[in-house]
Protein backbone atom coordinates (compact mmCIF):
# COMPACT_ATOMS: atom_id res chain seq x y z
CA UNK A 1 0.00 0.00 0.00
CA UNK A 2 2.84 2.34 0.93
CA UNK A 3 4.73 1.23 -2.18
CA UNK A 4 1.71 1.94 -4.36
CA UNK A 5 1.49 5.39 -2.83
CA UNK A 6 5.18 6.03 -3.49
CA UNK A 7 4.79 4.80 -7.06
CA UNK A 8 1.89 7.16 -7.63
CA UNK A 9 3.93 9.99 -6.12
CA UNK A 10 6.79 9.12 -8.47
CA UNK A 11 4.48 9.23 -11.48
CA UNK A 12 3.03 12.57 -10.44
CA UNK A 13 6.46 14.13 -9.80
CA UNK A 14 7.67 12.73 -13.14
CA UNK A 15 4.82 14.39 -15.00
CA UNK A 16 5.29 17.68 -13.15
CA UNK A 17 9.05 17.79 -13.72
CA UNK A 18 8.60 16.86 -17.39
CA UNK A 19 6.11 19.71 -17.75
CA UNK A 20 8.40 22.25 -16.10
CA UNK A 21 11.49 21.04 -18.00
CA UNK A 22 9.63 21.83 -21.23
CA UNK A 23 7.82 25.02 -20.27
CA UNK A 24 10.18 26.95 -18.03
CA UNK A 25 11.36 30.18 -19.64
CA UNK A 26 14.95 29.99 -18.34
CA UNK A 27 16.87 27.40 -20.35
CA UNK A 28 19.29 26.75 -17.47
CA UNK A 29 16.37 25.92 -15.18
CA UNK A 30 15.01 23.68 -17.91
CA UNK A 31 18.28 21.73 -18.10
CA UNK A 32 18.53 21.34 -14.33
CA UNK A 33 14.93 20.11 -14.12
CA UNK A 34 15.63 17.74 -17.02
CA UNK A 35 18.55 16.22 -15.09
CA UNK A 36 16.32 15.73 -12.06
CA UNK A 37 13.68 14.24 -14.37
CA UNK A 38 16.25 11.76 -15.71
CA UNK A 39 17.14 10.60 -12.20
CA UNK A 40 13.44 10.13 -11.42
CA UNK A 41 13.03 8.11 -14.64
CA UNK A 42 15.92 5.93 -13.42
CA UNK A 43 13.99 5.39 -10.17
CA UNK A 44 10.94 4.46 -12.22
CA UNK A 45 13.01 1.85 -14.10
CA UNK A 46 14.13 0.40 -10.76
CA UNK A 47 10.49 0.12 -9.71
CA UNK A 48 9.76 -1.63 -13.01
CA UNK A 49 12.50 -4.15 -12.08
CA UNK A 50 14.82 -3.12 -14.88
CA UNK A 51 18.02 -2.18 -13.01
CA UNK A 52 20.12 -2.43 -16.19
CA UNK A 53 18.05 0.23 -17.87
CA UNK A 54 18.00 2.28 -14.67
CA UNK A 55 21.80 2.43 -14.59
CA UNK A 56 22.02 3.39 -18.24
CA UNK A 57 19.33 6.03 -17.77
CA UNK A 58 21.01 7.57 -14.71
CA UNK A 59 24.44 7.67 -16.35
CA UNK A 60 23.60 8.49 -19.97
CA UNK A 61 20.06 9.87 -19.96
CA UNK A 62 20.56 12.10 -16.98
CA UNK A 63 24.29 12.61 -16.41
CA UNK A 64 25.87 12.76 -19.84
CA UNK A 65 22.88 14.30 -21.61
CA UNK A 66 22.75 16.90 -18.84
CA UNK A 67 26.45 17.66 -19.31
CA UNK A 68 25.94 17.91 -23.10
CA UNK A 69 22.96 20.26 -22.67
CA UNK A 70 24.88 22.46 -20.20
CA UNK A 71 27.87 22.71 -22.54
CA UNK A 72 25.70 23.56 -25.54
CA UNK A 73 23.91 26.15 -23.40
CA UNK A 74 27.21 27.87 -22.59
CA UNK A 75 28.25 27.64 -26.26
CA UNK A 76 24.93 29.28 -27.21
CA UNK A 77 25.49 32.08 -24.71
CA UNK A 78 29.02 32.69 -25.98
CA UNK A 79 27.76 32.85 -29.57
CA UNK A 80 24.99 35.25 -28.54
CA UNK A 81 27.45 37.49 -26.67
CA UNK A 82 29.73 37.55 -29.73
CA UNK A 83 26.84 38.43 -32.03
CA UNK A 84 25.72 41.27 -29.77
CA UNK A 85 29.27 42.60 -29.43
CA UNK A 86 29.79 42.65 -33.20
CA UNK A 87 26.40 44.32 -33.65
CA UNK A 88 27.36 47.09 -31.21
CA UNK A 89 30.60 47.63 -33.10
CA UNK A 90 28.62 47.87 -36.31
CA UNK A 91 26.31 50.51 -34.77
CA UNK A 92 29.28 52.63 -33.70
CA UNK A 93 31.11 52.32 -37.00
CA UNK B 1 19.62 38.97 -32.67
CA UNK B 2 18.26 41.82 -30.54
CA UNK B 3 14.56 41.05 -30.18
CA UNK B 4 13.25 38.38 -32.50
CA UNK B 5 11.16 36.95 -29.66
CA UNK B 6 7.71 38.02 -30.75
CA UNK B 7 7.86 36.74 -34.31
CA UNK B 8 9.35 33.46 -33.14
CA UNK B 9 6.58 32.92 -30.63
CA UNK B 10 3.87 32.99 -33.28
CA UNK B 11 5.54 30.31 -35.41
CA UNK B 12 6.31 28.38 -32.25
CA UNK B 13 2.65 28.38 -31.25
CA UNK B 14 1.58 27.26 -34.69
CA UNK B 15 4.16 24.46 -34.60
CA UNK B 16 3.07 23.54 -31.11
CA UNK B 17 -0.50 22.80 -32.27
CA UNK B 18 0.84 20.55 -35.02
CA UNK B 19 3.18 18.70 -32.64
CA UNK B 20 0.39 18.32 -30.10
CA UNK B 21 -1.93 16.92 -32.77
CA UNK B 22 0.70 14.46 -34.00
CA UNK B 23 1.51 13.34 -30.46
CA UNK B 24 -2.13 12.79 -29.59
CA UNK B 25 -2.61 10.84 -32.84
CA UNK B 26 0.46 8.71 -32.12
CA UNK B 27 -0.51 7.96 -28.52
CA UNK B 28 -4.09 7.26 -29.57
CA UNK B 29 -2.98 4.94 -32.37
CA UNK B 30 -0.56 3.05 -30.15
CA UNK B 31 -3.14 2.68 -27.37
CA UNK B 32 -5.70 1.40 -29.86
CA UNK B 33 -3.18 -1.09 -31.25
CA UNK B 34 -2.29 -2.24 -27.75
CA UNK B 35 -5.93 -2.71 -26.79
CA UNK B 36 -6.72 -4.80 -29.86
CA UNK B 37 -3.87 -7.23 -29.14
CA UNK B 38 -4.98 -10.62 -27.81
CA UNK B 39 -4.26 -10.86 -24.08
CA UNK B 40 -2.07 -13.96 -24.11
CA UNK B 41 0.31 -13.38 -26.98
CA UNK B 42 3.31 -15.68 -26.80
CA UNK B 43 6.25 -13.57 -25.66
CA UNK B 44 9.97 -14.02 -26.10
CA UNK B 45 10.76 -13.40 -22.44
CA UNK B 46 10.07 -16.96 -21.35
CA UNK B 47 12.13 -18.48 -24.15
CA UNK B 48 15.00 -16.16 -23.34
CA UNK B 49 14.81 -16.86 -19.59
CA UNK B 50 14.61 -20.62 -20.03
CA UNK B 51 17.64 -20.66 -22.34
CA UNK B 52 19.82 -18.20 -20.42
CA UNK B 53 21.88 -21.03 -18.84
CA UNK B 54 22.97 -22.10 -22.34
CA UNK B 55 24.67 -18.74 -22.85
CA UNK B 56 26.98 -19.40 -19.88
CA UNK B 57 26.12 -16.04 -18.30
CA UNK B 58 23.62 -15.73 -15.47
CA UNK B 59 22.24 -12.28 -16.20
CA UNK B 60 19.40 -12.71 -18.73
CA UNK B 61 19.82 -9.13 -19.97
CA UNK B 62 23.46 -9.78 -20.88
CA UNK B 63 22.50 -13.11 -22.43
CA UNK B 64 19.98 -11.42 -24.71
CA UNK B 65 22.12 -8.38 -25.54
CA UNK B 66 25.43 -10.11 -26.18
CA UNK B 67 24.40 -13.59 -27.25
CA UNK B 68 20.82 -14.18 -28.41
CA UNK B 69 20.51 -10.78 -30.05
CA UNK B 70 24.18 -9.93 -30.45
CA UNK B 71 23.40 -8.46 -33.85
CA UNK B 72 21.47 -5.56 -32.28
CA UNK B 73 24.31 -4.77 -29.91
CA UNK B 74 26.86 -4.95 -32.71
CA UNK B 75 24.87 -2.34 -34.61
CA UNK B 76 24.53 -0.20 -31.47
CA UNK B 77 28.31 -0.12 -31.08
CA UNK B 78 28.54 0.84 -34.75
CA UNK B 79 25.99 3.65 -34.23
CA UNK B 80 28.19 5.16 -31.49
CA UNK B 81 31.15 5.19 -33.87
CA UNK B 82 28.97 6.74 -36.59
CA UNK B 83 27.89 9.48 -34.18
CA UNK B 84 31.51 10.46 -33.56
CA UNK B 85 32.26 10.42 -37.30
CA UNK B 86 29.24 12.64 -37.94
CA UNK B 87 30.26 15.13 -35.24
CA UNK B 88 33.87 15.22 -36.39
CA UNK B 89 32.82 15.93 -39.95
CA UNK B 90 30.63 18.85 -38.86
CA UNK B 91 32.67 20.46 -36.06
CA UNK B 92 36.27 19.94 -37.01
CA UNK B 93 38.22 21.24 -34.03
CA UNK B 94 37.25 21.63 -30.43
CA UNK B 95 39.02 22.80 -27.33
CA UNK B 96 39.33 19.92 -24.91
CA UNK B 97 39.98 21.23 -21.45
CA UNK B 98 37.28 23.37 -19.92
CA UNK B 99 39.19 24.17 -16.71
CA UNK B 100 36.46 25.09 -14.30
CA UNK B 101 37.56 27.58 -11.59
CA UNK B 102 40.30 25.79 -9.70
CA UNK B 103 38.84 25.40 -6.22
CA UNK B 104 40.41 22.99 -3.74
CA UNK B 105 37.08 21.20 -3.30
CA UNK B 106 36.71 20.43 -7.00
CA UNK B 107 40.35 19.41 -7.45
CA UNK B 108 40.35 17.11 -4.42
CA UNK B 109 36.98 15.63 -5.28
CA UNK B 110 37.96 14.86 -8.85
CA UNK B 111 41.32 13.39 -7.80
CA UNK B 112 39.54 11.11 -5.35
CA UNK B 113 36.67 10.11 -7.57
CA UNK B 114 38.44 9.49 -10.90
CA UNK B 115 40.35 6.35 -9.82
CA UNK B 116 37.22 5.12 -8.06
CA UNK B 117 35.24 5.52 -11.28
CA UNK B 118 37.77 3.37 -13.16
CA UNK B 119 37.21 0.62 -10.59
CA UNK B 120 33.42 1.03 -10.65
CA UNK B 121 33.36 0.94 -14.46
CA UNK B 122 35.46 -2.21 -14.58
CA UNK B 123 33.45 -3.80 -11.81
CA UNK B 124 30.15 -3.08 -13.58
CA UNK B 125 31.58 -4.69 -16.71
CA UNK B 126 32.66 -7.80 -14.79
CA UNK B 127 29.39 -7.92 -12.87
CA UNK B 128 27.38 -7.81 -16.09
CA UNK B 129 27.77 -11.55 -16.60
CA UNK B 130 25.77 -12.43 -13.50
CA UNK B 131 23.98 -9.32 -12.24
CA UNK B 132 22.66 -6.07 -13.70
CA UNK B 133 25.55 -4.24 -15.35
CA UNK B 134 27.65 -4.73 -18.44
CA UNK B 135 29.51 -2.88 -21.16
CA UNK B 136 27.03 -0.05 -21.62
CA UNK B 137 26.71 0.70 -17.91
CA UNK B 138 30.46 0.42 -17.33
CA UNK B 139 31.13 2.50 -20.44
CA UNK B 140 28.72 5.16 -19.24
CA UNK B 141 30.62 5.41 -15.95
CA UNK B 142 33.88 5.75 -17.89
CA UNK B 143 32.21 8.40 -20.05
CA UNK B 144 31.25 10.29 -16.89
CA UNK B 145 34.85 9.99 -15.77
CA UNK B 146 35.98 11.49 -19.07
CA UNK B 147 33.57 14.41 -18.77
CA UNK B 148 34.71 15.16 -15.20
CA UNK B 149 38.34 14.94 -16.26
CA UNK B 150 37.80 17.27 -19.20
CA UNK B 151 35.83 19.71 -17.08
CA UNK B 152 38.25 19.88 -14.17
CA UNK B 153 41.54 19.28 -16.05
CA UNK B 154 43.32 18.17 -12.89
CA UNK B 155 45.94 16.29 -14.90
CA UNK B 156 46.96 16.76 -18.52
CA UNK B 157 48.05 13.58 -20.29
CA UNK B 158 51.37 13.35 -22.20
CA UNK B 159 51.38 14.02 -25.94
CA UNK B 160 51.27 10.38 -27.06
CA UNK B 161 47.93 9.96 -25.30
CA UNK B 162 46.21 11.67 -28.20
CA UNK B 163 47.33 8.94 -30.60
CA UNK B 164 45.47 6.36 -28.53
CA UNK B 165 42.09 8.05 -28.97
CA UNK B 166 41.25 6.80 -32.45
CA UNK B 167 42.26 3.18 -31.81
CA UNK B 168 40.22 3.34 -28.58
CA UNK B 169 37.20 4.58 -30.55
CA UNK B 170 37.18 1.66 -32.96
CA UNK B 171 38.45 -1.20 -30.78
CA UNK B 172 34.93 -2.07 -29.55
CA UNK B 173 33.44 -2.47 -33.01
CA UNK B 174 36.59 -4.12 -34.33
CA UNK B 175 36.72 -6.76 -31.58
CA UNK B 176 32.99 -7.40 -31.93
CA UNK B 177 33.28 -7.86 -35.70
CA UNK B 178 36.36 -10.08 -35.41
CA UNK B 179 34.64 -12.34 -32.88
CA UNK B 180 31.42 -12.34 -34.93
CA UNK B 181 33.29 -13.48 -38.03
CA UNK B 182 35.76 -15.79 -36.25
CA UNK B 183 32.98 -17.98 -34.84
CA UNK B 184 31.81 -18.66 -38.39
CA UNK B 185 34.90 -20.66 -39.25
CA UNK B 186 34.35 -23.95 -37.49
CA UNK B 187 31.20 -24.07 -39.62
CA UNK B 188 29.01 -21.87 -37.45
CA UNK B 189 26.93 -18.81 -38.16
CA UNK B 190 27.70 -15.12 -37.74
CA UNK B 191 27.72 -14.28 -34.01
CA UNK B 192 26.78 -17.85 -33.02
CA UNK B 193 29.25 -18.36 -30.17
CA UNK B 194 30.18 -21.97 -29.42
CA UNK B 195 28.56 -22.57 -25.98
CA UNK B 196 31.74 -23.63 -24.20
CA UNK B 197 33.50 -20.40 -25.27
CA UNK B 198 30.47 -18.11 -24.99
CA UNK B 199 31.34 -16.50 -21.67
CA UNK B 200 34.95 -15.74 -22.60
CA UNK B 201 33.96 -14.33 -25.97
CA UNK B 202 31.23 -12.19 -24.43
CA UNK B 203 33.72 -10.87 -21.87
CA UNK B 204 36.25 -10.11 -24.61
CA UNK B 205 33.69 -8.25 -26.71
CA UNK B 206 32.38 -6.33 -23.69
CA UNK B 207 35.87 -5.36 -22.48
CA UNK B 208 36.68 -3.86 -25.86
CA UNK B 209 33.26 -2.23 -26.06
CA UNK B 210 33.54 -0.63 -22.62
CA UNK B 211 36.68 1.24 -23.72
CA UNK B 212 35.10 2.42 -26.95
CA UNK B 213 31.87 3.47 -25.24
CA UNK B 214 33.71 5.43 -22.55
CA UNK B 215 35.96 7.23 -25.04
CA UNK B 216 33.07 7.84 -27.44
CA UNK B 217 30.87 9.43 -24.77
CA UNK B 218 33.72 11.68 -23.63
CA UNK B 219 34.48 12.76 -27.20
CA UNK B 220 30.77 13.39 -27.82
CA UNK B 221 30.93 15.80 -24.89
CA UNK B 222 34.03 17.53 -26.28
CA UNK B 223 32.11 17.83 -29.54
CA UNK B 224 34.88 17.95 -32.14
CA UNK B 225 38.34 16.68 -33.02
CA UNK B 226 40.62 17.49 -30.09
CA UNK B 227 42.96 20.26 -31.21
CA UNK B 228 46.64 19.52 -31.66
CA UNK B 229 48.87 20.35 -28.72
CA UNK B 230 45.79 20.33 -26.52
CA UNK B 231 45.80 16.55 -26.00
Amino acid sequence: MILLGLDLLLVIVLLISAWFALTTADLLHGVVIFIAFGLLVALAWVRLQAPDVAMAEAAVGSGLTGALLLSSLSAMRRAQARAEASKKEGDVG
Amino acid sequence: MAKPDRGDDVTLNRGRGLVLGLTVALVGGLSAALLTLPANTPRLAETALSRTPESEVLNPVTAVLLNFRGYDTLLEVAVLLLAIIAIWSMARQARVWIKLPDTPVLATFVRLVLPLMVIVGGYLLWLGADLPGGAFQGGAVLGGLGVLWVAAAVWLPPAWFRRLLRPALVIGLLAFLLVAVAVMFPGGLLLAYPPEQAKNLILLVESAAVISIGVTLTLLFIGGIPTRGDA
